[in-house]
């Protein structure tokens, strides 16, 4: 790959000059809307991740609250949901999963813990290794699937090419459309306009948010995850919102376009259909879960397997998880330098809650990159 | 997880793309790729499946972000982490 020209797209993105630009007008046009705080949400581990990484916060004026809302789909999977993966895998059965998964905290411990009890637990990086898996054996696999429309289109792709009979799904899948709604109608949101993924309106194209605007008049921008990305989606944001004109605009356009992609979408709703379900710590969320068909019966772990997670319930909930508050986290309430634990009793290597456990966790990217607001510095551009 | 990671698709086999990502060839597939794809063109990939062919003039803009990452990958870096489990998700390269 030339080296050149990506030296000169990374100028483009993270020009500090530009950075600095796009900094002073957020902040003119926040102050513009008048009101303190203006509070906008993003729903993307990712795009977290770029905010701390390169030191974002810095960049927006103290006026604006840029919150992370659900947007983590490890630390939304809800505790029954680990608590059916943990089960089989204490029955036996053989569970390959994504290893954010690993350690997310059940009714009565993780995988981590059904493992280190002697459990046969896989981490794969993707549904084709997990197939791969049950394909070298002749056990029983269960691929206990998580992620967004972005990941859930791929366990699609491999259950319609046709997987080994040995192999099935628990699909934890979700569907990140109807939990802007759920956010939106919260008693007390403070939220005025979102930011929406990039790489899952990549799946759904932008047009999906339009029904979403025309309901509750907030203004929706699809965006990138170049720190410039960001700064312009986010400036584009608080101008809807000041004009008073809710829409939907695409400032991504090299991965987003108005349909998606429908090659995806087809498979996507030809092995799943939404499901009304709880996300952890949110709320329950019609249609917000990805389930497999009917027609998918014989690949759906949930009808090969009796599930019993009651024997899990033996167990008494650590104390600790009754203080955690990864849902008013993740609903926009609370911010992770609110909670008690955040830092002390809850740490990577001994999280209580799901936000601290995934890489896309707020908690755990807050506490890997710094907290909010004072980074110090504005770390656009780097140095060369 | 859902960052993904470009890369210049090197040799179509059906539904088998060899992508070359910063020298590194890796197969993702193509099934749920929204435009067909051609040595030469530029994809992004999530999770061992491409999932978008980048449209022609506007790569270089997409690898930025992904170059600064790893090239300039500070220790723990959760979001360099992420790009290096979408490379361990694509299957590996023909020899």
């Amino acid at each position: 790959m030339s080296g050149v020209a990506t030296e000169a797209a990374q100028l483009k993105f993270r020009d500090p000059t530009a950075a600095r630009a796009l900094g002073a007008a957020i902040e003119k046009v926040t102050r513009e809307i008048g009101r303190d705080p203006v509070a906008v949400m993003h729903v993307c581990g990712s795009h977290e991740q770029a905010i701390a990484r390169f030191g974002l916060r810095a960049a927006f004026p103290p006026a604006l609250d840029v919150i992370m809302g659900p947007g983590c789909p490890v630390c939304i999977t809800d505790v029954p949901e680990v608590d059916e993966g943990v089960a089989l895998a204490r029955q036996g059965v053989r569970v390959a999963t994504y290893g954010d998964m690993l350690r997310v905290p059940g009714s009565a411990g993780s995988l981590a813990d059904a493992r280190a009890a002697g459990a046969k637990v896989d981490i794969v990086y993707g549904v084709s290794q997990a197939v791969e898996l049950a394909r070298q054996t002749e056990e029983e696999v269960v691929f206990f699937a998580t992620g967004f429309e972005t990941t859930a289109v791929a366990t699609a792709a491999e259950i319609l090419r046709g997987p080994p009979r040995n192999f099935s799904v628990l699909s934890a899948h979700k569907y990140i459309p109807p939990v802007m709604e759920i956010v939106a109608e919260m008693p007390g949101s403070r939220v005025e306009g979102f930011l929406a993924a990039g790489h899952a309106a990549t799946i759904t194209g932008f047009a999906v948010f339009e029904p979403f605007v025309e309901r509750h008049r907030l203004p929706v921008v699809v965006a990138g995850f170049e720190p410039l990305d960001i700064l312009a989606g986010l400036l584009r944001l608080v101008e809807l919102i000041r004009d008073g004109t809710p829409t939907v605009e695409n400032l991504y356009p090299r991965c987003v376009t108005r349909e998606g992609n429908l090659a995806a979408q087809e498979q996507l709703w030809k092995v799943f259909r939404p499901l009304g379900g709880r996300w952890r710590g949110i709320a329950h969320v019609p249609n917000g879960n990805l389930r497999l068909q009917d027609s998918w019966a014989h690949l759906d772990a949930r009808r090969r397997f009796e599930i019993d997670v009651k024997a899990l319930w033996d167990f008494a909930p650590p104390a600790l998880v009754q203080r955690c508050i990864c849902g008013e986290i993740m609903s926009g309430m609370q911010s992770p330098t609110a909670c008690p634990l955040f830092g002390k009793e809850c740490q990577p290597e001994t999280p209580v809650g799901a936000c601290m456990v995934s890489s896309e966790g707020t908690c755990r990217i807050w506490h890997q990159y710094g907290g909010h607001p004072q980074l110090g510095q504005v770390a656009v551009g780097g140095t060369p | 997880m859902c960052l993904g990671v470009p890369g210049r698709v090197v040799e179509v086999d059906g539904l088998v793309a060899t992508v070359d990502f910063w020298g590194l060839r890796k197969q993702v597939r193509l099934d749920v790729v929204d435009a067909p794809v051609a040595p030469g063109d530029y994809v992004l990939n999530h999770v061992g499946f491409a999932i978008r062919r980048i449209p022609a003039g506007e790569a270089e803009d997409t690898l930025a972000l992904y170059s600064e990452l790893l090239a300039r990958e500070a220790p723990e870096d959760l979001m360099a982490a992420d790009v290096r489990g979408e490379l361990d998700a694509a299957g590996r390269g023909k020899r």
